[in-house]
């Protein structure tokens, strides 16, 4: 008799100590520096010199750490406006296209609204953004509800359209110097004002934490969409719109997105460019996911990418590194932190050694 | 210039623009017809782009004058594929194994391969102090027709049929043997059930994991060298990283767009690279450039809405795209 | 037992957990042979056929096909012991053709040859009599093809011992007929056929043989020939079990809820739900027997407003308020108005329930939408959730304690418990002792004659006929979506009810309400 038992037989496992729960994902961390350590070596550096300097660079003085902050803004925002769609198992994919939407809003008043005062000019680009992003997010939407169209691809599709429609106003209507494709900053008026030397950006976005925490765990919508994520079929049973709670909730995370937007073209750059996205609405997928969809975690994971981004572009200039690598590592971090969930909610079983038995 | 020459010219520009497209799509349609969706496409072919230029190039450097074109073609495409290979190994690990969020760690692929890409593209041009390129001779055998002149001068057909680089050729062939393999062969028809229904086919005795590892594997493989055949024919052999970025996510949507079947990418990949050039070669007034290139997507967004409006059975993404399989989940 | 049998099985057991589905069964079949494996729902048929397809290995037992003992650990050993078995949900890939699918997973050598593999279908389908295109799609086909494409898949694997699980289930009369004779052709082709059923006209009309389980225990087998319904019913159901239900005479019933001319057709324009009319009256319990899927998740959805009705009417009579239409009105309208529902699907979550959350989140799922404002009120969910803790003893760690992760019979207490806790005026309730052990059961039986005291009007779908009879006052029979007789649960007997499930167009005979 031959038992066909495979080698390692999975089960799922539901109910892990927090605290070894974090021991993994810590040593998931861990790992994933030591396989950057290994990438350091293979460029040429010195990799403990290599993290060192990331490190200074980045927490060592108060300019790094503002600039860290300044990184952290995008990730953080664009991963709360993610967290009820994910919370929904609705694929939204398009935060880069709806930042970007949302920042062509916040441009199109700073443009247009050239002279009014600087606090009513900011309301209304924030306005705008969110109002901007908001449709965006809502066509995938809404074709979703209506004939469940693939959220997955058609909100990736609306990213590149949003691209395009930037690098049209920027080389055309809005361009400044005739074929400079570059839209002049604007003015002062448009821009967010700083608090403790960085764009208040970061205030909006710790705001927006507290606010998203409380909407997806003490507010009625956030119980629908809980629901809906676990089960349709339980959602339609308690006499839930279904159709009403995918377009309100995406359209709640499109607007958020735009504001996201509206913190980058105004906050960072004080202009408009076509990647003004600049991948944070692929980056912040990851934070979300990463951080579970806990939006005080999300903190905590877009600090840690700001610190990685801000440290390797002092790398470039210190020790002649591509700042690129800045991307592998964090490629490597996400990946491995990826892997690592697997351990959690799975068990493995070895095969006993019936191989002896049977002798 | 008259019409003809404009046309036939249009017509080599989008042939030699689709080029790219045609691996990087039909690789992921390969690997989607499995159930699994690889966004990390962008990351393969940068991956694909920049070993594929590191391997022509120290190939060239260390055989000088007496490199030969074909072996650097084919060091080159070998570099591309085991990078697209080795990417799409971490995905179909993190994915099929450790059952990892699909789309997230195709992201997480995209970060982690753009920049591996643009750190070897860097790297190479700071060690050589400057930009990399390999010798003229061994650009001929990347950029140039295959075929002898004479056949390349036959008026209008010499160009339309001969006139391509090396790549065009071997993509049809691989896009002809994809499309007979889902559809004709046995594991084809095994494969297609996996990403259809894996529990299905796990019921029918089919080893659902293999095949999602083949086919993402070889997959990403195909993918990434498109990346390289951007890289050593319409960039010139230069590491050009603004020109490379979004390719990838055109081959996702002309996937959409093929509607998961390889033998559309023959055609689907030329009219796309057409798109990407249309606006050089034929500008129309009121339509500015930047909303021409963004045409391929919008058409690929209604092609998508069309789609799921129609419900027509065959037209739809397979039915366990972005799933994982766990046996005892049934 | 000096002959060689076609397939043997001796002392097999098989259990899941502390619950035996299979005690000590020792049965044979032998060639040429249809033999119908008989029993109630819970009785393990499917489980003790699962371990001849491969899906289950047993814990105790042998298994011999043709005389030699097998070990079968996998559906494809049990191919290669020439067993095949058709299951109740088609394993088919939607948009391949027939042939696609017939050689799917095959090891054949060579090329694949499609048009061969239809040719070899089309040769099957002759040979047994099977209308089907080996080139049509899935997805084109109805139920019945599907059915047949499974047959022909098992066919083509070369099996010569065939297990269909409850095949006619989804079949109309005709397509019953049609599957019969294709079932008497292979049986002259010298095959084995098992079909697992509940049905005795069926038994009667195509088996030869009758082996009957009760409780996980092989009864008996019978030649059909050598006997009748009657006697078939008594070994499926055993002696009449005594259950100590309170049940009292109902006090000045009121009609609750009067339907007439419901009719409610699914997905595909079938009908599921045809002309069915019904009092139900405050102060009793109505019960709702039939075969599964003869239309009774229909009824309750379409009274709670979750199904869309193509005719009929459905007024509602709450004490003291004047009679309403509830037909078009929405399902959170009609729950407002008191009518709940607890229908406990197989996999007991997915429908009611959501298994992520804790106790307090499912009580919440009645209540989200009450109050001002945007928050959720999670102070009365979470003190209901600690009464049914406490009233309904529910064993878990806390009432924020995921449900899922909770037994079964606890999972169901949760819901009942969160349905009788919104003090309704109809209560619903549909396989609400599902996979429970009969001390739980009695808890819910205990619940719902309570419930009926209160004066509520409640409708109780369930599967065993015994808990029919002792529990409720009267019971309506489903059959085929129609409404096939109303008895009086205190005067009806098992047999009477039994034919009125069974009784497809007219057979059987009518029975008066």
């Amino acid at each position: 008799m031959h038992e066909k038992t495979p080698l390692i037989r999975l089960s799922k496992r539901e109910d892990m100590p927090k605290a070894r729960v974090w021991m993994i994902r810590l040593g998931a961390f861990i790992f994933a520096l030591l396989i950057g350590m290994l990438v350091f070596a293979v460029a040429g550096a010195d990799p403990i010199e290599a993290y060192v300097t990331i490190f200074k660079a980045a927490l060592g003085k108060t300019t790094g750490i503002r600039q860290v902050v300044r990184n952290a803004i995008p990730l953080l925002g664009t991963a709360l406006a993610l967290a009820p769609c994910f919370r929904m198992r609705y694929w939204n994919i398009g935060a880069e296209g709806q930042i970007t939407m949302g920042a062509i809003a916040a441009s199109f008043f700073a443009v247009h609204c050239r002279n009014m005062a600087s606090l009513p000019l900011l309301l209304i680009m924030g306005v705008g953004s969110m109002v901007l992003g908001g449709i965006w997010s809502l066509i995938p939407a809404l074709f979703k509800s209506r004939w469940r169209t693939n959220e997955t691809l058609f909100t990736l599709m609306m990213n590149y359209i949003a691209i395009g429609i930037a690098a049209w106003l920027i080389g055309g209507p809005w361009e400044g110097k005739p074929g400079s494709q570059i839209m002049p900053v604007f003015s002062s008026n448009a821009v967010l004002p700083k608090v403790l030397g960085i764009q208040c950006g970061w205030i909006i976005v710790l705001v927006l934490t507290v606010v998203i925490f409380v909407y997806m765990r003490y507010t009625k919508h956030g119980y629908e969409v809980q629901v809906l994520g676990e089960s349709e079929n339980t959602a339609r049973y308690a006499g839930m719109n279904v159709p009403k709670i995918i377009m309100r909730t995406a359209v709640l995370s499109g607007a958020i997105c735009g504001l996201v937007g509206f913190l980058i073209a105004s906050g960072t750059h004080g202009t408009l460019y076509s990647n003004v996205a600049g991948g944070a609405g692929f980056t912040g997928i990851t934070v979300c996911w990463l951080a579970q969809l806990n939006p005080f975690a999300m903190i905590v994971i877009a600090l840690l990418l700001g610190v990685l981004t801000k440290g390797s572009s002092t790398l470039q200039t210190s020790m002649a590194i591509p700042a690129s690598i800045t991307d592998i590592i964090t490629g490597i971090i996400l990946l491995c932190m990826l892997g690592c969930e697997f351990f959690i909610n799975y068990r493995m079983h070895f095969r006993e050694n019936h191989a002896k038995e049977a002798k | 210039m008259s019409t003809l020459d404009f046309i036939v010219a249009l017509i080599s520009a989008a042939v030699l623009n689709g080029a790219p497209l045609m691996y990087g799509t039909s690789g992921e349609i390969l690997t989607q017809k499995s159930g699994n969706m690889n966004l990390g496409v962008e990351g393969l072919m940068f991956m694909g782009g920049a070993f594929g230029l590191l391997g022509a190039f120290t190939y060239g450097n260390a055989a000088g004058d007496s490199a030969s074109g074909v072996v650097a073609v084919i060091i080159a495409l070998v570099c591309a594929f085991a990078a697209g290979m080795a990417g799409s190994l971490i995905f179909s690990f993190l994915t099929i194994t450790l059952r990892a969020n699909q789309n997230v760690t195709g992201l997480a692929l995209t970060i982690f391969g753009t920049g591996l890409g643009q750190f070897v593209g860097e790297l190479m041009r700071i060690r050589v102090g400057g930009n990399v390129s390999i010798s003229n001779a061994l650009k001929v055998s990347f950029a140039g027709s295959p075929f002898p002149k004479f056949l390349q001068d036959i008026p209008v057909a010499g160009k339309l049929i001969f006139g391509y680089n090396v790549f065009v050729y071997l993509g049809i062939v691989m896009i002809i043997v994809m499309h007979h393999f889902l559809a004709k062969t046995r594991k084809g028809l095994y494969l297609r059930a996996v990403g259809e229904s894996p529990s299905t086919a796990d019921a029918a005795g089919i080893n659902v994991t293999r095949y999602r590892y083949f086919a993402t594997v070889i997959g990403g493989g195909i993918s990434a060298v498109g990346g390289m055949v951007y890289t050593m024919t319409i960039a010139g052999t230069v590491w050009n990283h603004t020109g490379l970025s979004g390719e990838g996510w055109i081959a996702v949507a002309l996937v959409i767009f093929c509607l998961w079947k390889p033998i559309n990418s023959l055609w689907g990949s030329v009219l796309f690279g057409a798109l990407l050039i249309l606006y050089i070669r034929l500008p129309i007034p009121f339509i500015p450039t930047q909303i021409y290139k963004v045409v391929p997507y919008i058409v690929t967004a209604l092609v998508l809405i069309m789609v799921s409006i129609r419900q027509k059975r065959e037209d739809q993404p397979p039915a366990a795209l972005g799933t994982a399989f766990f046996r005892e989940d049934r | 037992m000096e002959s060689v049998h076609a397939v043997e099985l001796k002392g097999i057991t098989k259990r899941f957990g502390s619950n035996t589905a299979n005690d000590n069964i020792d049965l044979y079949v032998d060639r040429g042979v249809i033999m119908a494996l008989l029993g109630e729902n819970g009785s393990g048929k499917t489980t003790l056929m699962n371990m001849l397809a491969g899906i289950y290995l047993p814990d105790e037992g042998r298994i011999f096909v043709g005389g030699k003992e097998v070990t079968i650990s996998s559906p494809k050993d049990a191919f290669d012991n020439h067993i095949g078995m058709i299951h109740q949900h088609f394993r088919l890939v939607d948009v391949f053709t027939a042939a696609e699918n017939v050689v799917l997973g095959l090891d054949e050598p060579g090329r694949l040859d499609i048009k061969a593999a239809s040719a070899k279908v089309k040769e099957i389908s002759e040979r047994y009599g099977f209308e089907i295109d080996p080139d049509k799609k899935i997805y084109d086909m109805s139920v019945s093809e599907k059915q047949t494409v499974e047959i022909i898949k098992v066919l083509y694997r070369g099996a010569d011992i065939l297990i269909l699980d409850e095949p006619t289930a989804v079949l109309t009369p005709q397509e019953i007929e049609r599957l019969f004779k294709v079932m008497k052709a292979m049986r002259a082709d010298g095959k084995v056929i098992i079909i697992i059923t509940h049905k005795l006209n069926e038994v009667m009309e195509v088996s030869d043989v009758v082996a009957v389980l009760r409780k996980g225990k092989h009864i008996k087998t019978v030649r059909t020939a050598e006997t009748d319904p009657k006697e078939l019913t008594e070994l499926m159901v055993g002696r009449k079990v005594e259950l100590n239900i309170d049940r009292k005479t109902p006090v000045d019933p009121k009609p609750r809820l009067t339907i007439a001319g419901l009719t409610v057709k699914d997905g595909e324009g079938v009908k599921k739900l045809d002309d069915v009319g019904f009092i139900a009256y405050g102060g009793e319990i109505l019960g709702v027997a039939g075969i599964a899927g003869s239309g009774q998740k229909e009824l309750l959805e379409a009274i709670a407003g979750l199904r869309r009705i193509e005719e009929g009417s459905i007024i509602y009579s709450p004490e003291g308020k004047a009679p309403q239409q509830i037909v078009g009105k929405s399902a959170m309208e009609i729950k407002d108005a008191g009518v709940a529902m607890a229908f406990v699907p197989e996999d007991r979550l997915g429908m009611g329930l959501v298994g992520g959350m804790g106790m307090t989140g499912n009580m919440l799922l009645r209540t989200w939408n009450k109050g001002k404002g945007i928050f959720v009120d999670r102070r009365a969910p979470e003190k209901l959730a600690s009464d049914v803790m406490e009233s309904l003893e529910v064993v878990t760690p806390g009432i924020y304690y995921p449900v899922r992760k909770l037994s079964g019979g606890n999972v169901q207490k949760v819901l009942v418990g969160r349905e009788i806790a919104s003090a309704p005026s109809v209560l619903m309730t549909a396989y609400a002792v599902r996979g429970l052990d009969i001390n739980t059961s009695y808890t819910i039986y205990n619940l719902m004659c309570q419930q009926k005291d209160k004066g509520v009007a409640v409708i109780f779908v369930g599967e065993d006929l015994d808990v029919l009879l002792e529990l409720c006052d009267r019971i309506l029979v489903l059959c085929g979506g129609k409404v096939s007789g109303i008895v009086d649960a205190r005067t009806a007997t098992k047999e009477q009810v039994g034919i009125l499930m069974t009784s497809v167009g007219g057979k059987g005979g009518k029975a008066d309400a």
